[in-house]
């Protein structure tokens, strides 16, 4: 039985904007980080998804996924995001003891 | 010796750098010394190279490096040592050794005493490169020089306004001569391709220009000369430098600085007896410029202010000379004049120093008694200055008189004899009311007391030379200094010189100016020590007269109103056009950018929220957008 591409893209939308949503309206920082881990995967599903039914329809070898690689350059900008995001966090946790995103505005203009 | 030329400028100059870069902290006291000994330095070497040039040498150049060079205007930094330049030389190094000596005595309790020894030897530096420069280029930038230390020396004082203003008043009245200068200079560029002196009188001797060019360099020449010697109708600034140290106006006076006009005009003879008519107005102005400030001289009471006048009236002596074509008499008097006016002004500095920095003869009187040595050299400085014989000033006077007389001018020789009469009253009420009579301020006569030796002793050999320097011009139109001078300045164009002493003609005019002389000072006696007539009587009867002469014939009212007012309107119209317009653009400018971006600060909330808010709202813009391209919706 084959899953048909508009579930993928479907559960990739609803996953997107649950993380979307988790961004805007959650205050705590490392929860944020989290959603935007949530909506980089979405994307990721959708690039997987997207990649396997240009190999079925293909021209050429159907095996071919190449679309897939994105998704592994994702993976490795998600992991160094999260490094410097948390690490951000961390020193911002240090000059303030706080990881609420609406205490931290001494950059308002 | 005369390869060693050079050092005579740098004596001063190693003075000046050493006391202006370690005054203030080390030297201190031993500034004052100090400069004076690398005065006494060049004067010593002066004087070896004045003797060499008597053994016999008429013009030698001595190159030391070269200036500048643009492809065929080359200026080189020479010194010309010749008869005229080692005359000044030696003039100039001598007596600011006797000014520098006494300043250190009349300075000792000023606290810039540094500062005064640092810019006192910068100025004999300055006048020495321009007596030494063999070409106009080099004398320029010595003329610049030399008004530069005047402006830093007359306002030497610059924490009281009336000093400061007249610096700057002395700086831009020779800012005005300077601008005639530079014009000559360029012309003379132009004319000759050269701003050497040999080579600019020896085109004008084998091939002379137009006679309009001619004219023009020289009276672009001689607006610098009047500008720097303080000639009508440039005079204002002089008797307004006495507002500095009295030694700085005795170093202005005599050795430096005003002699600086009579030597330009002088070493370029050639020029001006080429360009004929310009001579005389030369004269005309000279004549008009003594008895002008003779006048004035009358009825001054600050005794500086009657010295100074007194100045720019021997000047106008000097220029009488040049402009009847005697150059010789008129370097003569300038000689003679530095020696008698430098201890005039010395003198006076003395008494202004022994009463406690009071100026008004009016306060002064009876001083005789307290100091004695000051009183019988200021004497012998005003014998002189009144051209009695056989002091100084009478055989230097009595030749430019004479040289008058027999080059067809007699009108300038009247006004030369009547102007003696003025000079000899004057300068007899000057010391009659500061010496004699009663004291008329008893809490000053009580003070008063006779300087240091210090003082005294440049007073005193001052007083020598004032009293012999003229038997250099014995006899009369063949005496030692026509002979030394006659190759420097004869062109062979000048009025010829008859062979042998006109005894009859010297003793008939030298009578006449003399027994004019004396009536000046006879009169002045009767009027001060007799009161017959009373001189507030002859105040009261002149009436309108007396006050023209006290306010200076309103010269100073009259270019305030003409000039001054003028270019000060000028100056705020163009302030209001810069704070207006040009400052009004930018801050227009400034204003529309500061308005945007404090309505843009407002975005910038510090809440991550919003920016995450904003980010989403712009992801859906450019998703409908382009979904609406993609399904035709926003296509037509």
């Amino acid at each position: 039985m084959s899953v048909p591409l508009g579930a993928f893209v479907a559960v990739s939308a609803v996953l997107f904007f649950i993380g979307a949503a988790g961004v805007l309206v959650r205050r705590n920082a490392v929860v944020i980080l989290m959603c935007v881990e949530l909506m980089l995967n979405a994307s990721n599903l959708a690039l997987v998804a997207f990649s396997r039914r240009a190999g079925q329809l293909g021209a050429g070898n159907p095996l071919d996924q190449r679309g897939s690689v994105f998704v592994v350059f994702v993976f490795v900008i998600a992991a160094a995001e999260v490094a410097v995001g948390l690490a951000i966090i961390l020193a911002a946790y240090r000059n303030r003891p706080t990881v609420n995103v609406d205490e931290l505005h001494e950059m308002k203009g | 010796m005369i390869q060693n030329v050079w050092l005579i400028p740098a004596f001063p100059l190693a003075a000046f750098l050493a006391n202006a870069l370690f005054g203030r902290r080390w030297l201190r006291r031993w500034t004052g010394p100090l400069a004076s000994a690398a005065i006494a330095a060049s004067a010593i070497i002066a004087i070896g190279i004045f003797l060499e040039v008597r053994g016999g040498i008429e013009r030698t150049t001595v190159p030391l490096y070269t200036f500048m060079s643009v492809g065929d205007f080359r200026v080189n930094v020479s010194a010309l040592v010749d008869p005229l330049s080692s005359t000044m030389l030696l003039v100039v190094t001598v007596i600011s050794f006797l000014i520098h000596v006494y300043a250190i005595g009349y300075m000792a309790h000023d606290r810039g005493f540094w500062r005064f020894f640092s810019w006192f030897p910068l100025f004999v530096f300055a006048m020495l490169v321009l007596v030494l420069a063999d070409n106009y280029l080099v004398m320029f930038v010595g003329w610049e020089g030399v008004g530069l230390c005047s402006y830093l020396l007359i306002g030497f004082w610059f924490e009281r306004p009336e000093p400061a203003g007249a610096a700057k008043k002395a700086f831009v009245m020779n800012r005005i001569g300077d601008w005639g200068f530079t014009i000559g200079m360029i012309t003379t560029f132009l004319v000759f391709g050269s701003m050497n002196f040999s080579d600019v009188f020896e085109r004008v001797a084998k091939d002379p220009p137009a006679q309009g060019v001619l004219s023009l360099i020289c009276l672009a020449f001689f607006l610098g000369a009047t500008g720097k010697s303080a000639q009508l109708p440039l005079h204002s600034w002089l008797p307004d430098a006495m507002e500095g140290p009295t030694p700085v106006s005795a170093l202005i006076h005599a050795a430096t600085m005003v002699t600086a006009g009579v030597y330009l005009v002088a070493r370029s003879t050639p020029l001006y007896e080429a360009a004929g008519p310009v001579l005389a107005s030369v004269g005309w102005v000279g004549a008009l410029t003594a008895i002008f400030a003779a006048t004035i001289a009358l009825v001054q009471f600050d005794i500086k202010r009657v010295m100074a006048y007194s100045t720019v009236s021997q000047l106008g002596y000097m220029f009488l000379a040049l402009g009847v074509g005697a150059p010789i008499a008129a370097m003569f008097h300038l000689a003679t004049h530095a020696f008698f006016k430098a201890l005039l002004f010395l003198g006076s500095g003395s008494v202004i120093h022994g009463v406690g920095d009071v100026q008004d003869m009016r306060r002064m009187g009876g001083l005789r008694s307290k100091m004695p040595l000051t009183y019988w050299t200021m004497v012998i400085a005003g014998g002189a200055l009144a051209a009695l014989p056989p002091l100084a000033g009478f055989w230097s006077k009595d030749e430019i008189l004479g040289s008058a007389f027999k080059g067809g001018y007699p009108i300038l020789w009247a006004v030369g004899v009547f102007t003696g009469g003025l000079t000899a009253f004057y300068i007899t009420r000057a010391i009659w009311l500061t010496f004699h009579g009663q004291p008329r301020d008893h809490h000053l006569f009580e003070h008063a007391h006779e300087s240091p030796r210090v003082m005294t002793w440049p007073l005193v050999a001052l007083a020598a030379g004032s009293a012999l320097v003229g038997f250099i011009g014995f006899p009369p139109d063949h005496g030692f200094i026509h002979a030394f001078l006659a190759p420097a300045v004869e062109t062979g164009h000048g009025p010829a010189v008859e062979p042998g002493t006109d005894w009859t003609a010297f003793l008939t005019l030298a009578a006449i100016s003399t027994a004019v002389g004396v009536t000046g000072i006879l009169f002045g006696l009767s009027m001060y020590a007799r009161s017959r007539p009373d001189p507030a009587a002859v105040a009261r009867a002149a009436g309108p007269y007396y006050d023209v002469l006290v306010n200076k014939y309103y010269v100073d009212e009259l270019y305030d109103r003409r000039f001054v007012d003028v270019a000060k309107a000028f100056a705020g119209a163009a302030w209001a056009f810069d704070i207006h317009i040009i400052d009004g653009l930018v801050n227009r400018l400034g204003w529309i950018i500061k308005l945007g971006g404090g309505g843009l600060r407002r975005a910038q909330t510090g809440i991550v929220g919003n920016y995450a808010l904003s980010i989403v709202a712009g992801l859906l813009v450019v998703m409908v957008v382009y979904g609406g391209y993609a399904t035709g919706w926003l296509r037509r």
